[in-house]
């Protein structure tokens, strides 16, 4: 699905995107008709957002908001927790973004590939994506458990003494990162399934006439033409990646102490401080950051794929 | 077709409606004159037990009002759920909350009702009194009694082992060294749950204190600071002291409050620092155990300033958002709970480990040794002082962070006190104090 549409991007914003100014008269609805959407992006995302600037500029206690300028941006960025936050953030980001992307990218070509039970090996790549993250952020908490953890304990067996996952400051990070990988693989998966399917038979057969072996099949066809696919699983989980939150607050908590802080837990620590005005300041922060990066990444990677 | 306007409307009714949230979570009132009060509480397992017991006690002595206790998450989730319902006027009728500083975070005057028109207000212990008071003006009801924070100890193994009860930080780090050496654990920390990482350096404020007298008003004018305070620093140090000498338990990372009090009990671990209200629950789970628990002020340098720091008791509020009926109902409730009457119902819920903060209200007898213990620090004159949270509004949010850190060998210690300065000027900040 992704492939087919990331590719008609052109056609497909002149049939469905919204009529140039002017043109307006044309439209099929009266006015009338856009209203109830219009109030409800008004009130739920209009108003929130500039009132998020606003109090990003105030002292805020819930109880009352005074005006302080810019101080809470100057706070914010001295905030030391936020230095290694962004470091967290993006090695988190690019982390599972790329493990994602090559395990996902694996995974397709065995699941196109003529397997036994290949339906069903495909929806069960695809379950740890439906499972809820709490669930498996506390799930593995506990297998992950220096002491008592199932894990440790099989690793025993063969003889490895494994690491103290979530609690050793240097792996803490990378374990969370471990999991979200597990979950969020079947999507990828899924998506290059997509891709690597809707290449057209021709290609290989060509190309077994020509006497091409495995790996050049893939490096000269599979890879070019699932193209489309890797930019939307690039994107979704680098952008999963850089706001991700719920499974390292189910799991760590940022910690030990701040060794898994991302910039949303830093965040998120803000407000349960009660300081509102910062932690506001902080998402706006965490907006920029994030537009700035995927914009141009996403422009960088959508021209290349018009110049294929 | 004719439906489209029907449907606009109700939509555009939804959304509108969506803001606002006064109505939910309100309790209902029962016929015939009753009246049903909900109680939010923590969720630990004493505070549940103390406040069913309460709830029960005062309805049996009014038969009209039926109390219904909630619970909340403890710690920095706790704090940001009582505020964020306070500021809604989605808060129960009557509520239990942290006194000193972080009731100040609250805006009392705002926020709660002001109980100086009730008669039982003059019978309160004054140094509790201060810690639920703010502008002239009185708030709320003592939950149990004080507590201690403090270093508790298994006397078992000090029997054992011969040891004496360390009054100086050498003697105790000396003390250390033999326990370790007979295969037991010197210090028990349990850093999965962070808040139990502070005590090292809360707990030390009594010979901060008796260093330097004046820290805590020169700390809240912004004057005096933990990493340039000798005193005031040296809480940071112990913590890492006793991880770098490998003192701790083998899994103090991955370890919860819970393990640590089976670990105290049960003597694999000789020392544990915490409140010492926590004897509560071993008495509840280790029964047979819980006479070993004894308790001893943190060591300072100096044997003869040596004293222990004092935790006032939680306070009980009640809202703004309470009104008529209940309103009269609340503050009835609250004046049970000041009451000897209610020192009683709180002691048969929870062992009681300090005085309590009620004129008339007297311990049981069969005290526990942790009570004994702590009654002897504050019957010495000079022998103990309340923690800072009660003598200053400032208390950072990042501390219990900061003091796993330090104390799992991440930061070092000067590195951690000055981080901590960074967290409380944020507060002083956001509670809008003079000279920040």
């Amino acid at each position: 699905m992704a492939t087919t549409t990331m590719r008609r991007t052109p056609a497909g914003r002149r049939a469905t995107g919204a009529p140039a100014p002017g043109v307006g008269a044309r439209s099929p609805y009266p006015y009338w008709f856009y209203l109830p959407a219009a109030v409800i992006y008004g009130l739920l995302f209009i108003v929130p957002t500039l009132t998020a600037f606003y109090f990003s500029l105030t002292r805020w206690t819930i109880f009352d908001a005074q005006f302080i300028g810019l101080d809470n941006y100057v706070t914010f960025f001295r905030e030391p927790a936020l230095v290694s936050g962004l470091t967290h953030t993006l090695v988190y980001a690019v982390v599972t973004s790329g493990a994602k992307v090559v395990l996902g990218m694996l995974l397709a070509l065995l699941l196109t590939s003529r397997i036994v039970g290949r339906g069903y090996l495909r929806s069960v790549v695809f379950f740890p994506v439906l499972v809820s993250t709490i669930g498996v952020g506390l799930t593995f908490t506990v297998l992950m458990n220096p002491d008592q953890g199932l894990i440790n304990d099989a690793l025993a067996v063969t003889g490895i003494d494994g690491p103290a996952w979530l609690t050793d400051p240097r792996y803490a990070l990378l374990s969370v990162a471990l999991v979200d990988v597990w979950k969020g693989v079947g999507l990828a998966t899924v998506i290059f399934i997509a891709g690597i399917v809707s290449i057209p038979r021709e290609y290989f057969e060509a190309a077994k006439v020509d006497g091409a072996g495995a790996w050049d099949t893939f490096r000269r066809i599979v890879l070019p033409l699932s193209r489309p696919a890797t930019v939307t699983v690039i994107l979704l989980s680098l952008i999963g990646g850089l706001r991700s939150f719920d499974l390292i607050w189910a799991m760590t908590r940022g910690g030990p102490g701040f060794t898994s802080d991302v910039i949303a837990s830093v965040i998120y620590k803000q407000y349960q401080a009660g300081f509102y005005g910062l932690s506001t300041a902080g998402n706006v922060v965490l907006f920029l950051v994030v537009t700035a990066i995927v914009v141009p990444l996403s422009r960088l990677l959508n021209r290349k794929e018009v110049d294929l | 077709m004719r439906f489209r306007p029907l449907i606009l409307l109700a939509v555009t009714g939804l959304a509108l409606s969506a803001c606002s949230a006064g109505s939910l979570g309100s309790s209902d009132d029962e016929g015939g004159g009753k009246v049903a009060l909900s109680f939010l509480v923590d969720n630990s397992e004493d505070a549940a037990r103390i406040g069913e017991q309460l709830a029960r006690d005062f309805t049996a002595a009014n038969p009209d009002i039926t109390v219904k206790v909630e619970t909340r998450p403890q710690g920095a989730e706790g704090d940001n759920l009582i505020k964020t319902r306070l500021s809604t006027g989605d808060m129960t009728d009557v509520f239990q909350y942290n006194s000193g500083s972080l009731f100040q975070a609250l805006a009392p005057q705002k926020n709660l009702v002001s109980l100086d028109d009730q008669p039982w207000v003059g019978h309160l212990d004054d140094n509790f009194r201060t810690t639920v008071s703010t502008g002239g003006r009185t708030y709320g009801a003592p939950w149990g009694g004080f507590i201690a924070g403090a270093i508790m100890y298994n006397k078992a193994v000090y029997a054992r082992l011969g040891l004496q009860v360390p009054k100086t930080w050498a003697a105790f780090m000396a003390n250390n060294a033999r326990i370790k050496a007979a295969g037991i654990a010197p210090v028990i920390q349990t850093y999965q749950d962070t808040w139990t990482s502070q005590l090292f350096v809360l707990g030390d404020f009594h010979n901060v204190t008796a260093a330097e007298p004046d820290f805590p008003a020169r700390y809240t004018r912004n004057q005096a600071r933990y990493a340039t305070s000798p005193a005031a620093l040296k809480g940071f140090r112990h913590l890492q002291e006793v991880h770098d000498a490998g003192y701790l338990n083998k899994d103090f990372a991955s370890a919860k409050f819970d393990d640590g009090l089976k670990k105290l009990a049960r003597g694999e671990g000789a020392h544990y620092p915490m409140l010492s209200s926590a004897v509560s629950t071993i008495v509840a789970n280790y029964p047979q155990q819980a006479g070993d628990i004894g308790l001893f002020a943190i060591p300072s340098d100096d044997a003869a300033r040596n004293g222990l720091t004092v935790w006032s008791p939680a306070g009980v509020y009640i809202p703004t958002s309470t009104a008529g009926a209940k309103l009269d109902a609340a503050r009835k409730f609250l004046a049970f709970i000041a009451s000897p009457a209610g020192c009683a119902s709180t002691g048969t819920a929870s062992t009681p480990v300090g005085p309590y903060a009620v004129k008339g209200c007297r311990l049981p007898a069969d005290v526990t040794q942790v009570a004994k213990d702590t009654q002897q620090y504050l019957d010495r004159p000079g022998g103990s002082s309340l923690a800072l949270e009660f003598l200053s509004p400032i208390k950072g949010p990042a501390l219990e962070q900061i003091t796993v850190e330090v104390g799992s060998g991440i930061r070092p210690a000067a590195d951690g006190a000055a981080l901590y300065d960074q967290d409380v000027r944020k507060q002083a900040q956001q509670l809008g104090l003079e000279g920040w």
